[in-house]
């Protein structure tokens, strides 16, 4: 990976997990999904940094790269990855779970901010992507990928698994899942709601080309999404629920919270002390 | 949304003949809609069929062996089918989803809900089998609950033709519709022929197929012919009574509605639950009025049947003519 955009990709994560927290104060008691916003940072940073084909004066060209975030939840990454590349302007953080903003609980499909589709409701986004790269392949699209980001605890749902299958039928190579598994679900840990056993094996059975990756590496990160695939591929990114908040690390109370200015006040200081490290 | 292949033709080889009029008859609504399908994809590349493991029962082999590359088995996978055909639809193709009308509105409801009704992605989802047709593999494969799951979800614009002829001009007019479709099929082979000829179809306009004075008889689906021969019936005893094919559920027709209201009685008819279908679609209009006749409402009542024939679960649930009759005279006597 090029040192340049390495760097890049360091200084966006840093200022996304901040935007992540300013997103939750906004929120006020409204809530945010912190945890599992913060775990997917360093992915969605990559992604939208170093991978992904778009142009954000061109939000409908044909050739940009399609980002499907199946886990809605995620909205706090996405909302500011899509800040780093210009969709989303700074002052609309604010607006986040304010009555009539565009920056819902869940996002929203609205192309003209890079939202790609609706989502929130669990199990559905990978099957969209397939529908996207089959709908690709139709139109003769050689270049552009579909980007699916699931959660581990998603992968309870069985659609999750009827897309899959889909996927691999249809030798889908420009179909790119992430699972952010971060091993907490809303009720705890994964293995103890509902234990998955392997993704990876149940993936690598099902036909997919599996990676497994440090999620919040952004080398490996980069490694493992820059080549085409065979088969469609799915990338498992081991990551921590609540990631760089030492407070909220694997802390499954801050799925969905309430942050107040004092824990944002000490969460931004963490996040500070980390940029002058 | 992007439209890649922008191109609506729907000048295609489909000529409304006695000949094929009466074969898509015979063939019934699956069959048929496989036929329409096989026509409307010759100049319209951007349509796309999918199925959840019912190739042959929605009468899509040809389309299968003519367009290989656009047909698109998903195997036993309704909610999948459904969420794939929402990528295809927002990339600009035209995907038309088939299962069984239980699956589609039951199974696949929360997919439904998402992609057609909340993001409103151009699906046009095909309901075979609806209503009782298949009743014989028991309660399963029955499905009079889905009108009401479809007409709760905002944006979808829901079909339901009265005989093939019906089904062939809905399929096109589904593919020309920019926006999510339910297309509901009723009936089994050999459905009785309620359009002999060509006629002009345009979805939310209720056609009016006999005149009358005294009853106005508002049916849908299969329930159409049905109504016809309720008329003539009637008519022999002295009453007369209009028909008319509700083909487009929602959007209601409403304005034909508010012309009913000097009606000593309307009637509403159809293979589906007296709950959430078109009887309840009416009475919402029909509350808001100071003056509005009475209403009765005809359609299935109590419970799961148990499994059996078609045309037995018809009489048994009282949706034949002489039965409907029955029901209407009782109801005409009690309010005129």
């Amino acid at each position: 990976m090029d040192k340049e955009l390495y760097l890049k990709c360091e200084i966006a994560v840093n200022e996304m997990r901040k935007d992540a927290l300013k997103m939750a104060l906004a929120g006020k008691n409204e809530g945010a999904h912190l945890g599992g916003g913060l775990s997917m940072i360093e992915i969605m940073a990559v992604l939208y940094i170093a991978i992904m084909k778009i142009d954000v004066k061109k939000p409908k060209m044909e050739e940009r790269d399609r980002f499907i975030l199946s886990k809605g939840h995620g909205v706090l990454a996405l909302y500011a990855a899509l800040k780093q590349v210009g969709f989303i302007r700074d002052e609309e953080l604010n607006s986040f779970k304010a009555n009539q903003t565009f920056l819902y609980g869940h996002p929203s499909m609205n192309l003209n901010k890079g939202i790609e589709f609706s989502s929130g409701s669990l199990g559905q986004g990978l099957s969209l992507g397939v529908g996207t790269c089959l709908a690709l392949k139709a139109k003769k699209n050689q270049t552009a990928r579909a980007f699916v980001l699931l959660g581990d605890g998603e992968c309870d749902e069985g659609s999750v698994w009827e897309a899959a299958a889909s996927a691999a039928h249809y030798q889908l190579n420009n179909l790119v899942a992430i699972i952010d598994k971060n091993n907490l679900q809303y009720d705890g840990l994964t293995e103890q709601v509902l234990n998955m056993n392997s993704l990876t094996d149940k993936f690598k059975a099902f036909g997919w080309n599996v990676k497994e990756v440090d999620g919040h590496n952004i080398e490996d990160l980069y490694d493992a999404l820059i080549d085409y695939s065979s088969k469609p591929l799915v990338i498992i990114a081991n990551t921590v629920k609540g990631k760089g908040i030492s407070f909220m690390e694997n802390k499954r109370e801050w799925h969905h919270s309430r942050l107040t200015q004092k824990q944002y006040d000490e969460a931004m200081a963490e996040l500070e002390y980390r940029n002058h490290d | 949304m992007m439209k890649q292949w922008q191109n609506w033709s729907i000048e295609t080889m489909i000529e409304y003949t006695k000949r094929n009029i009466k074969t898509w008859a015979r063939l019934g609504s699956c069959g048929t809609f496989g036929i329409a399908m096989l026509e409307i994809a010759k100049d319209n590349k951007e349509v796309v069929a999918l199925t959840a493991d019912l190739l042959y029962y929605s009468g899509l082999e040809r389309f299968s062996h003519t367009y290989p590359e656009r047909f698109y088995n998903i195997g036993i996978a309704e909610q999948n089918m459904v969420g794939i055909a929402a990528g295809m639809a927002k990339e600009g193709m035209v995907p038309f989803a088939t299962t069984y009308a239980t699956f589609a509105s039951t199974r696949a409801a929360d997919q439904v809900r998402v992609n057609m009704g909340y993001m409103q992605l151009g699906i046009k989802l095909i309901g075979l089998t609806a209503g009782l047709s298949v009743g014989i593999l028991g309660a399963t494969h029955m499905s009079f609950e889905d009108l009401a799951i479809m007409r709760s979800i905002p944006n979808i614009t829901i079909l339901s033709p009265a005989d093939c002829t019906e089904t062939v001009k809905m399929t096109q007019l589904a593919m020309k519709h920019d926006g999510p479709v339910y297309l509901r099929l009723t009936g089994v082979m050999n459905h009785p022929i309620v359009y002999q000829e060509d006629y002009q179809l345009e979805i939310g306009k209720a056609i009016k197929l006999k005149d009358g004075k005294d009853i106005a008889i508002i049916a849908t689906g299969s329930m159409v012919y049905e109504a016809i021969k309720v008329a003539k019936i009637l008519e022999e005893q002295g009453l007369e009574a209009s028909v008319f094919d509700v083909h487009t559920i929602k959007p209601l027709d409403i304005e034909m509605i508010k012309k009913l209201y000097n009606q000593k009685l309307i009637v509403t008819v159809e293979e589906h639950s007296i709950i959430g279908g078109l009887g309840s679609a009416v009475s919402e209009v029909l509350a808001t009025a100071k003056d509005s006749p009475p209403q009765l409402t005809i359609g299935v009542e109590q419970g799961y049947p148990h499994a059996g024939e078609y045309h037995y679960l018809l009489d048994r649930c009282g949706l034949v003519a002489e039965k409907i009759v029955k029901k209407i005279i009782k109801k005409y006597e009690e309010v005129k």
